[in-house]
């Protein structure tokens, strides 16, 4: 594994850059992370850091919309604004030469986006269409509505907004979601690629020394819920979501949960790939991962299968789920580690995953974790380890949401391997 | 980067790009064989097939497949398209020996008739989970109805019903007559040493049958038709629209690739400044594809289906605005720093290459490296883009829809 030389800086307005120099590549990415997701969407207007993000490139500093797309296109910056959860992040990534030149634009759409007020209808227009998009697209509608069922609200809604919402988002609260939520105080860049960490540094406190603090916004939680539902469609297959709870990134056992999640569904060899699909020919497309926010995390499951199916797709499913708990082998263990290290050295060839690696890092651990790090500790974990922590923290109280022609009943019991 | 090529005596191409200064190395097997292959009663057949690799082979179970690539932390999967069944993997260095002899195991698959019958079923559910997708069945009847009569037209996945009716040993006739050595081109991108996959390739694939199997490639002439096909419970109207553009081997392809990205790229296009920033749709993009002997520009617009008739008129006044006027310096000159900007990126790591390493040499037989690539982008001039839009102007030739709408 090459040495990583890490650095960071956190500048007098709370604002964190992290550099990872890489040295056998061409380009250069950012992460920026602006803590402005949709989390702090105000109540009712769920959608609107969303919609904020369709308005935030219309315009910025000296340059209107198309000015400020074709300088990036014409520094070759392929990029993305997104919105999750919890934070609105920037994404670019270019050759590293160019990146001296992108960062300008940056500071422009972050501290100088001009919000213009005849463009707002567009951009609210935008987001409409993709919500009504994701009606389309049943295997993606199935995981948000997961999420918004099995946690707390906010932390469930779907960053990409409600459409049941929009009505109730103005140009003037879009306007204000990003006077209180855009500001430096909890904001992570993090850079990785060919770059210098001094003269990055030195780029970032001109460009972004004047933006000035401001206090987190506060929001009420509520719960999420019900545990149990069913939307009714005219579709071909059904689609089952199952959610329980994990433990954070942060948390001591999260390795083992890591652990736990990947023997169920890293790679094809893992057990809901070869019970549901390869054994039964149940689905076409079955898997489980952990969805991790800060403080809470749950473990995500999709199995997507004909109608008549379904039933016996769910129950499987859940007994796989239930299993768990009853032994892992050796082997089991190692595949996993396996696929996880060569992941870890595979990352080092891009700097794209690396720039949001060590972003996503400080956030969650106000510090970041070497490859070697997460190596070592994959290295340490032994089967007991991953079954002490199944004991602790068994797959059980699931929510489970179905889209499709009939409701499910309850999960059953099911025999072995058929 | 250093290139490689051998030929084996049974005709597989042997091609590596290797790399010293990167992490990992990734392998693929090219086999040229796809949908418009396949006669009409084994249709799916190449797609099916694909999915029965991974069951194993005289040695392997199915079980052993998907246990070794996991073992040896592989990324790895398989593609079938309309022309090519693509099998490939990325691994650490040291198990390339390990990676490649699974994969070679792929492509010679035992066909076990229980296994055939349960992933059979994993078929139906692929094709069911795809039913439910409106845009995916718009790109089917848009292929079905631009292509009507030309193999180029043959569904990748097949119907419910082919599938239902394959057997067995069709599928062992068409491996047979398909998976021979002319046909099958194996690529190797990054940091291992030639003389090994030249090893490699002899020990697992030399005793595979010679030969080459026949594939006609006229250039489809494809008449304008409409199919519909009205699905109430979809909330947006999807559209799929073609029109004939260069083929694989066509000088024009560049061009064509430029022109796509300038007209109808998902940000900063003419599509996205007139229909997409404004909140007219979803989607509208154009993308050209390449085909052996053929090709086709692809127009896909999703929006509601009030607005549906305006935006097509829209994207009618641009192509021919564009057909009768061409595209700007500056409008060329930013698709061409966005392009090589892609090019790099993507070519960073092993795996990004495979792709382009494997179409250059099945469609073109060449090798072209990443620093050819940005050159040739670079010579392309006003001049051969006008070329381009008199040979194959864009237009809305074809027409493809699925949502609310009874008619367009």
């Amino acid at each position: 594994m090459t040495q990583q030389n890490i650095q960071t800086k956190t500048f007098a307005n709370g604002l964190t850059l992290i550099v990872e120099p890489m040295e056998d590549v061409q380009s250069a990415a950012l992460s920026l992370l602006v803590p402005a997701g949709s989390v702090f969407d105000p109540p009712k207007q769920n959608g609107s850091a969303s919609v904020l993000c369709e308005v935030i490139p219309r315009g910025a500093g000296d340059r209107d919309s198309k000015q400020l797309s074709a300088a990036l296109d014409n520094l070759g910056v392929q990029h993305s604004e997104s919105v999750g959860i919890v934070h609105f992040t920037f994404s670019a990534a270019t050759l590293a030469q160019n990146l001296p030149q992108a960062l300008p634009l940056y500071a422009d759409m972050i501290l100088r986006p001009w919000l213009p007020e005849d463009q707002f209808e567009a951009a609210r227009a935008g987001v409409e269409q993709s919500l009504m998009a994701i009606e389309d697209e049943p295997r993606q509608k199935i995981m948000l509505e997961l999420r918004r069922r099995s946690f707390d609200s906010p932390w469930g809604l779907p960053s990409e907004g409600s459409l049941a919402d929009l009505e109730n988002i103005s140009a003037e609260s879009v306007r204000k979601h990003y006077e209180t939520c855009f500001r430096p105080d909890e904001a992570i860049f993090g850079v990785a690629g060919n770059v210098d960490f001094n003269r990055i540094s030195d780029a970032i406190e001109e460009l972004f020394g004047t933006w000035s603090r401001k206090p987190a916004p506060a929001f009420k939680t509520s719960p999420g819920g019900p545990p149990r539902d069913h939307i009714t469609l005219d579709s071909a297959q059904t689609q089952i979501g199952i959610a329980y709870d994990s433990v954070p990134y942060r948390d001591p056992d999260y390795y083992a949960a890591w652990a736990a999640v990947s023997v169920l569904s890293g790679g094809m060899s893992s057990r809901l790939f070869t019970e549901v699909r390869e054994r039964r020919g149940l689905c076409y497309s079955v898997h489980a991962s952990l969805s991790s926010l800060r403080d809470e995390a749950r473990v995500l499951c999709y199995a997507g299968t004909k109608a008549d199916r379904a039933q016996e797709t769910l129950d499987v499913t859940i007994g796989e789920l239930k299993r768990l708990g009853q032994g892992i082998a050796e082997e089991e263990l190692t595949r996993c580690k396996a696929r996880a290290k060569s992941s870890l050295v595979m990352q080092q060839e891009s700097t794209f995953a690396r720039s949001s690696s060590i972003a996503r890092d400080w956030y969650h651990l106000k510090r970041v974790t070497t490859l070697k790090e997460v190596r070592d500790k994959i290295d340490a974990l032994t089967v007991k380890d991953v079954l002490e922590y199944v004991e602790k923290q068994p797959a059980e109280n699931f929510t489970i949401v179905t889209i499709g022609p009939n409701q499910l009943e309850e999960p059953r019991e099911v025999g072995g391997t058929p | 980067m250093k290139f490689h090529e051998a030929k084996l005596d049974n005709g597989i191409s042997v091609i590596g790009e290797l790399n010293p200064s990167v992490l990992s190395v990734a392998a693929a097997f090219f086999v040229k064989t796809g949908a418009r292959d396949e006669s009409m009663d084994v249709n799916g057949v190449s797609h099916f097939l694909e999915h029965m690799a991974f069951k194993g082979d005289e040695k392997h179970s199915a079980d052993d497949v998907n246990r070794i690539f996991d073992e040896i932390g592989a990324k790895y999967n398989a593609s079938t398209s309309e022309e090519i069944t693509m099998f490939y993997a990325a691994v650490l260095p040291e198990y390339l020996p390990s990676v490649f002899e699974v994969l070679a195991g792929l492509l010679q698959p035992s066909i076990r008739q229980a296994d055939f019958e349960v992933e059979r079923k994993v078929i139906l559910e692929e094709i069911g989970m795809y039913e439910d997708q409106p845009s995916f069945i718009a790109y089917e009847n848009a292929m079905k109805t631009h292509f009507e009569g030309h193999p180029l037209g043959q569904s990748i996945l097949g119907s419910k019903e082919s599938i239902a009716a394959l057997k067995r040993d069709q599928m062992a006739r068409y491996h047979d007559e398909r998976y021979r050595g002319g046909n099958i081109t194996i690529a190797v991108a990054g940091n291992t040493d030639w003389d090994q996959v030249v090893k490699l390739s002899k020990k697992w694939c030399g005793a595979w049958p010679a030969g080459r199997a026949p594939r006609p490639t006229d250039e489809a002439r494809p008449k304008a038709g409409k199919t519909i096909v009205t699905k109430e419970s979809s909330t947006q109207q999807h559209v799929m629209q073609m029109a004939s553009g260069p083929a694989a081997n066509s000088s024009l392809r560049l061009p064509a690739e430029l022109l796509s990205v300038v007209i109808g790229d998902d940000s900063g296009s003419r599509l996205y400044w007139d229909l997409v920033d404004p909140g007219l749709a979803e989607s509208a993009d154009l993308s050209y594809n390449e085909y052996d002997g053929s090709g086709t520009y692809l127009t896909y617009l999703c929006s509601t289906p009030e607005s549906t008739a305006d935006n097509l008129k829209r994207i009618a006044e641009i192509y021919d605005d564009v057909n009768e006027n061409g595209i700007t310096e500056e409008e060329l000159e930013q698709a061409k720093n966005k392009v090589a900007s892609r090019i790099v990126l993507r070519s960073e790591r092993p795996m990004g290459r495979l792709s382009s390493l494997g179409s250059n040499w099945v469609y073109r037989g060449e090798y072209r490296s990443v620093q050819d690539d940005l050159d040739a982008f670079r010579k392309i001039t006003g001049g051969d883009v006008r070329a381009l839009l008199t040979k194959y102007p864009l237009g809305q030739l074809t027409t493809s829809t699925v949502g609310p709408l009874a008619t367009i």
